[in-house]
């Protein structure tokens, strides 16, 4: 019977965070640079769009892990909410940058991507102005949080407040479907065969992987600082080598 | 006890919101001043072309209601948490929800109402079709309700916090971005010959959820607030 609820507590996390960073941080450099690798040098020139279409190397994986990411922090945020469980709260505040991170970066690489592509740098797409909301969604997060000095509130507000916002999600991801806008539908689905050259998804694949791996070891580097800032009091942190004197 | 759905609250809380709104009248009129301000800057920035005015119609009237709505938010719920009948709301047998629900509708009467009144009246002047004024309206008492509701939230989430007027805008406005399409895509639909049904079902649909989840979320939230 696995104990569940063993990390739940700081103390028992906060070491196992430490010794996964440098595992989720090295996969992370390894798969870049193997996707960055695929997806510059080995996939083939796109036949309507030119060298151009290499940004999606980026911009896909960003756009994914931008959704991903308000996913699992509103999880976070509903556990937290559901169990009182202080970690879970402070998990969901670790992911929030990150995720508005990949947000900035995936409307970034689109507008790059839009300009010779669209001939413009933003439409006012029903794609385009979702994931603009979702950056908007990410930032109410964390200036809720910033705003309330009494950490605990803060967490149960920031977490109805990422509840609140999980409608956006699946008003982004069907946007392309349910409007016929000028965003392209999705070439990689799990249902179908992807209606792209196999080293491209591999490429992206590696490259959504990277990210994945980076958001996680970032995120636990976070929730470390978050950890030492909010238990700087509590004893257990005189055993830990790190914080030792 | 005779009143278990708190019907008899709901009212209660209601009536009390707009009388003391009544004593004060200058305080309750000032969204609605603002709305009507605000809606008229926009021909002397734009210039007075009919032609550019009549596009423009909706979405400045849609987005002047957006604003005039959440610039009251902060009397939802600021007065109470600070003499303390918030406490006592919070602590009576009556569902919390229901309460929510009473001091929505309220700060709709007293915020959104007034709007929906007024909207075909300063369409006017911006040459709108009286076809158009009529679902410019029907949308707007549809939509209204919803800022209120949503706007809820956000009230609640920022009580008795510092810079909380602007932290409502951050909060609130990008939820209120569904509203502001399908409203002011209602009238453009109906400028354009087309059935302005279809906006106004799916705000409608937005209507309901919002009203069924807003009040929970809403409720959540206080009792977070009073902690």
């Amino acid at each position: 019977m696995i104990n569940w609820f063993k990390y739940a507590s700081p103390r028992a996390f906060f070491p196992l965070a430490g010794r996964m960073i440098p595992w989720f941080g090295a996969g992370a450099v390894l798969l870049a640079i193997a996707g960055l690798y695929v997806g510059f040098f080995v996939a083939p020139t796109d036949a309507q769009q030119g060298e151009g279409y290499r940004i999606i190397f980026v911009h896909v994986p960003a756009s994914w892990m931008s959704m991903f990411i308000y996913l699992v922090m509103a999880f976070w945020a509903a556990v937290g909410l559901a169990f009182n469980s202080r970690l879970s709260a402070m998990m969901a505040s670790a992911l929030a940058p990150t995720g508005a991170m990949f947000t900035f970066l995936s409307l970034w690489t689109g507008a790059l991507w839009g300009k010779p592509m669209w001939g413009t740098w933003w439409v006012w797409d029903a794609r385009l102005t979702s994931e603009l909301i979702l950056l908007f969604l990410y930032m109410g997060f964390m200036a809720l949080q910033s705003a309330i000095d009494e950490p605990r509130r803060a967490d149960k507000a920031g977490a109805v407040l990422a509840l609140v916002g999980v409608v956006n999600i699946p008003i982004i991801y069907f946007s392309v479907q349910w409007w016929n806008t000028l965003h392209q539908g999705a070439s990689v689905s799990l249902t179908r065969a992807p209606s792209m050259a196999t080293l491209m998804l591999a490429g992206m694949l590696l490259m959504a992987l990277a990210s994945w791996m980076y958001t996680v070891a970032v995120a636990l580097m976070r929730v470390r600082c978050i950890v030492l800032e909010r238990e700087r009091h509590a004893s257990w942190l005189e055993e830990v080598s790190e914080v030792k004197r | 006890m005779s009143d278990i759905f708190g019907l008899a609250a709901l009212s209660g809380v209601i009536r009390r919101d707009v009388r003391l709104a009544m004593r004060r009248k200058t305080d309750a009129l000032t969204p609605v001043i603002f709305f009507v301000i605000v809606v008229s800057l926009f021909p002397l920035g734009i210039g007075p072309e009919r032609d550019t005015l009549r596009q423009i119609a909706p979405g400045i009237l849609w987005v002047a209601a957006l604003l005039a709505s959440m610039l009251s938010l902060n009397r939802l719920f600021e007065q109470d948490y600070a003499d303390g009948t918030l406490e006592q709301l919070v602590l009576s047998p009556a569902p919390l929800g229901m309460l929510v629900i009473g001091k929505v509708g309220a700060h709709w009467l007293l915020s959104g109402a007034p709007l929906v009144l007024l909207a075909p009246l300063l369409a006017l002047q911006f040459d709108l079709p009286a076809s158009s004024l009529s679902v410019l309206a029907i949308s707007l008492a549809i939509g209204t309700p919803v800022l209120s509701l949503i706007g809820a939230i956000g009230a609640s989430l920022t009580l008795g916090l510092r810079g909380g007027g602007v932290l409502v805008a951050l909060l609130v406005l990008p939820l209120y971005v569904p509203v502001l399409i399908f409203g002011a895509g209602s009238v453009d639909a109906v400028a354009a010959g087309l059935d302005a049904v279809s906006h106004l079902s799916l705000l409608a649909a937005v209507l309901v959820l919002a009203g069924f989840f807003a009040p929970l979320a809403t409720t959540v939230a206080l009792r977070i607030a009073l902690e």
